[in-house]
């Protein structure tokens, strides 16, 4: 079972690594990257650096291509797949047609990833994706786990689960909440309730976050302030204020461990290229430390009490959640 | 360009979705798109109900196309698809990845929905020789967008060889998740929903705390809080777009076939108080421009 750790940054890769991580997940400084925010990524330099650190250590490096080509630009993403190839990633993870499409023809030896962004979210649409030699399927994490289970049962490719970090309620790659409120979506341009959209207001009714002005939470002084990603804000529905879709929480499958194990998912992946190369450490370290346990002794896994702890303090909301895993949470 | 009628998105017992169609017999609509695609809980008509009411709007001279789900997470909805996929009568409006696959690997023509991330020429060229005969490009899409594509198209000969769909009035569809936000309104689980969205025919609006409709709430779907109207951008899809689609939310939805087909040519605009139409503009979709 792989621990695929977040590298949003050379020093979160080198901790990454560091801390025990199998492989890191990452992606260059352009729109071909669903985590394209300002200050993140790798430069070619960096890449260079990135990739020896990586294969010196025997860890595996997979690259994110997973926005989708725009018309009158693909040969950006087209070159981005070469760019994968000639730094010598182990792993080219996309999600658009086109994108896997070029690489199966171009670069049959460059192992294909079907990202989460190509919601695949069931046997028929991995048989879709299967021809252009997909080895692995990034699952969407609006599955229960026995709906990952049975699907386990329906596919023979290899399968990847995320096992920690933010949670995105919606199903990936189908989410245009982003673009409807601020034009930019994770599909479109990389982001989510992109940074330059934010505003934060101190005001006589407390602390308000907005969204290209929409106002999305109000915080008063002893409540935890959160970043105001659309999906997570406060809202009426009915007359009733709440987190209508969701609260600011983070996904932790920690509790899962055991029968992920023994269902036989490939890679536990975590979520958090856009954190601090501190957070990738902690978040990795722990996780090490539970896959190794689970390895060692499947039957008679403990989750430690630290471990929880640490995840609790990285989570948004200093909560989290077995998201859809759990069906009561649906 | 030709006009169609979307499927009900919301839940809406029997008997109003036969009233609904007893209607749009008499509608402008050319192609009338019937059944299913947010929740597989909504069982109040059945397939054969389905493919009659196609039969009655074949005899009013309807195109009758059968929209399927757009996120398949158990097998027993993997199982209705492919009975929908082999309907035998209706082409299919595929809106995930899976029924194209089980529509292809059949040989049967299909109408790729808005549902699937399709963004470029390279990706329509590859469902295409599956056999695409329709494309519904994806709500987050412009104009400027789609005449990139059309520009595209034309290089590698494939003007013309599948039709071009947009939506033109709705709330549009903007999200699908696990879990349903509609039962989660009224504090049950999705597996104890009693069906609660049957109750709300438009579904349920979801506010700013300012009072700005953001979102509407249908079951696990998630729409624009203001629907879009692009009645007044009609002549801007000449040559670029075959078919206006035409999202319903109540049987006034209807009357919107007429007006969209007086203003094709720009002759009838409408005020758009109310309305959104950003997307078609290139910015934010809750925008209006005028």
């Amino acid at each position: 079972m792989e621990l695929l750790a977040p590298a949003g940054s050379l020093a979160a890769l080198k901790a990454a690594i560091d801390e025990g991580a199998n492989a890191v997940y990452l992606g260059f400084k352009n729109d071909t990257n669903a985590r394209h925010f300002a200050g993140l990524n790798f430069s070619d330099r960096q890449l260079d650096q990135g990739v020896n650190y990586a294969h010196q250590r025997k860890a595996h490096v997979h690259v994110a291509l997973n926005t989708f080509a725009h018309p009158n630009r693909s040969q950006v993403w087209f070159d981005a797949v070469k760019k994968a190839h000639d730094i010598g990633a182990d792993v080219l993870i996309a999600s658009n047609i086109s994108v896997l499409d070029y690489a199966a023809t171009h670069f049959p030896d460059l192992e294909l990833h079907l990202s989460v962004q190509a919601s695949a979210t069931n046997a028929a649409a991995i048989n879709f994706f299967k021809p252009f030699g997909i080895k692995r399927v990034v699952l969407p994490r609006v599955l229960s786990y026995q709906q990952v289970a049975n699907l386990k049962q329906d596919t023979d490719l290899d399968l990847e689960v995320f096992a920690y970090g933010s949670l995105c309620i919606m199903a990936e790659g189908r989410c245009y909440l982003s673009s409807y409120m601020t034009g930019e979506s994770p599909n479109t341009v990389g982001a989510c309730s992109p940074a330059k959209f934010v505003r934060w207001e101190e005001t006589d009714q407390g602390l308000e976050s907005r969204l290209n002005h929409v106002l999305i939470d109000r915080f008063t002084d002893d409540e935890k302030v959160g970043y105001p990603t659309l999906c997570k804000g406060r809202f009426n529905v009915d007359g009733k204020l709440s987190h209508a879709l969701e609260e600011p929480t983070s996904l932790n499958t920690m509790g899962l461990l055991p029968k992920l194990h023994d269902l036989g998912i490939c890679s536990l992946k975590i979520e958090g290229r856009q954190r601090s190369p501190a957070y990738t450490r902690q978040v990795t370290r722990v996780w090490r430390q539970a896959i190794d346990s689970v390895m060692r002794n499947p039957s008679g896994f403990k989750e430690e009490q630290s471990w929880q702890q640490q995840l609790i303090m990285l989570s948004e909301g200093s909560q989290t959640t077995l998201g859809a895993y759990e069906r009561n949470w649906q | 360009m030709e006009l169609s009628l979307g499927n009900i998105q919301f839940f809406w017992s029997k008997q109003d979705v036969f009233d609904f169609y007893d209607q749009a017999k008499s509608s402008l609509a050319d192609t009338v798109y019937l059944g299913e695609s947010v929740c597989s809980k909504r069982r109040e008509l059945r397939l054969e109900d389905w493919l009659s009411i196609a039969k009655e709007l074949k005899q009013h001279g309807k195109k009758v196309v059968l929209s399927s789900m757009a996120l398949l997470e158990a097998k027993s909805e993997l199982a209705v698809l492919k009975k929908v996929c082999n309907n035998g009568e209706l082409i299919v409006e595929a809106n995930d990845f899976g029924a194209v696959d089980l529509l292809s690997s059949q040989n049967l023509s299909f109408v790729a929905g808005a549902a699937l991330n399709i963004y470029n020429q390279h990706d329509l060229k590859y469902l295409y020789n599956k056999g695409m005969s329709r494309w519904v490009m994806p709500v987050e899409l412009s104009k400027d967008w789609l005449s990139n594509i059309h520009h595209e198209l034309t290089q590698m000969d494939l003007v013309n060889k599948f039709e071009i769909e947009v939506y033109g009035y709705g709330y549009l569809p903007l999200a699908y998740a696990a879990r349903c936000f509609t039962a989660r309104s009224e504090d049950r689980q999705k597996d104890d929903c009693a069906l609660c969205c049957i109750n709300y025919p438009q579904g349920l609006e979801v506010d700013s705390q300012e009072g700005d409709k953001l979102f509407r709430i249908n079951g696990i779907q998630t729409l624009s809080g203001k629907p879009q109207n692009l009645i007044n951008d009609l002549p801007s899809m000449e040559n670029l777009v075959d078919i206006v689609r035409i999202s319903p939310s109540s049987k006034e939805s209807l009357a919107w076939l007429t007006l969209f087909q007086q203003n094709v040519s720009g002759h009838a605009p409408i005020s758009l108080d109310g309305y959104c139409n950003g997307y078609w503009h290139k910015i934010e979709g809750m925008a209006s421009v005028s």
